[in-house]
């Protein structure tokens, strides 16, 4: 085998194909941004694994069952759904180039995703309003710090999101634009990968509790 | 050099959430959709599940992870289109890494939290203690 191996390393083709140089730039980059985006999962890991863990800490105060809409939850999951897939369109778009599919397909994400934020933003003045802000019992602390590192993500993700809109309007679907629009759509679909997680593990087994 | 998407398809890898563009728009649109449509069955379940009676009930938390576990297989290869090829070894091998990690924290956090909490002495029998 190693015969072999060394005689095809002489003729320049290693595995059965042409070494055809490095990496191309939008594959170092997507893949840099990749492994960014696996650290952030491992940030929401430990989060989670706080939330887990304090979820019976109530402290005498109102636990899960007592404090969560699911009918709001499952409108949340479906504008941030909905935005992932209108994302996937805006990335077809800038893959063909088409600058108007492009805005509006962001437009239509951008607009889910303000609506995903003003509902949970809404949840959030509600439970401080009845008393159960992050400060009543360790639970809440964890609740509050969990879903709400998401929340602070899409925020950021929107203003992304804007810029994206912004420099393609400007200087159109450039090399490095069509990267930052890689990484942009690598960025949203995994909020809503780590979405899933938060409405079943915080919402949904949370309030069987 | 071209430029943007091009320059992808003269190496034999791919960039995580790029991809294999072999049908045309239609074909991409579908996948999404596909994907999309996916995602909705499973949260929809994953809501029944959580509040119906059906089910019996100690299984609902181990249910409510198994269907969140695949919407997120389906996120990763409509959406973000992490496949099995030889173009994305890459990404696979840095996506195992993370979920390496990710179950070492959340189970070992878990495993040793409910360890410590077993072992506790009751509050009350611990207050009585310090007196």
């Amino acid at each position: 085998m190693s015969t072999i191996a060394l005689t095809d390393a002489h003729h320049g083709s290693v595995a059965g194909r042409e070494w055809s140089g490095p990496a191309s730039k939008r594959i170092v980059t997507g893949y840099g941004f990749w492994i960014f985006i696996l650290s952030d999962m491992v940030m929401f890991s430990a989060l989670f694994a706080t939330y887990a863990v304090l979820l019976g800490q109530t402290a005498g105060g109102p636990g899960g069952r007592e404090l969560f809409d699911l009918r709001n939850v499952a409108i949340e999951t479906g504008f941030l759904l909905a935005s992932s897939f209108t994302c996937g369109l805006a990335s077809i778009a800038a893959d063909t180039r088409q600058p108007t599919w492009f805005q509006l397909a962001m437009a239509v994400t951008c607009a889910f995703g303000l609506g995903f934020l003003f509902l949970e933003v809404q949840e959030f003045a509600s439970l401080v309003a009845r008393g159960a802000g992050p400060t009543r019992s360790a639970f809440l602390s964890a609740f509050f710090t969990l879903v709400g590192c998401h929340g602070l993500h899409v925020s950021a993700g929107i203003l992304w999101l804007l810029t994206m809109m912004t420099q393609v309007l400007a200087k159109g679907f450039r090399a490095d634009i069509q990267r930052r629009i890689l990484c942009f759509a690598l960025f949203w679909h995994a909020l809503d990968i780590i979405w899933i997680a938060v409405f079943t593990v915080v919402y949904l087994i949370g309030s069987a509790r | 050099m071209t430029q943007g998407r091009d320059e992808v398809f003269d190496n034999a890898e791919l960039a995580p959430g790029d991809e294999h563009a072999e049908g045309g728009v239609g074909a991409r649109v579908l996948g999404y959709l596909t994907g999309l449509g996916l995602a909705i069955l499973l949260t929809a379940t994953s809501f029944f599940v959580a509040g119906t009676d059906l089910v019996w009930e100690p299984s609902i938390p181990v249910a409510l992870v198994v269907l969140a576990i695949a919407q997120m297989g389906v996120h990763l290869v409509f959406f973000l289109h992490i496949t099995t090829g030889p173009d994305n070894t890459n990404n696979v091998l840095a996506l195992a890494f993370g979920i390496l990690i990710v179950i070492l924290v959340m189970g070992g956090s878990l495993w040793i939290m409910a360890n410590l909490n077993h072992n506790m002495m009751p509050m009350d029998q611990l207050m009585q203690m310090q007196r």
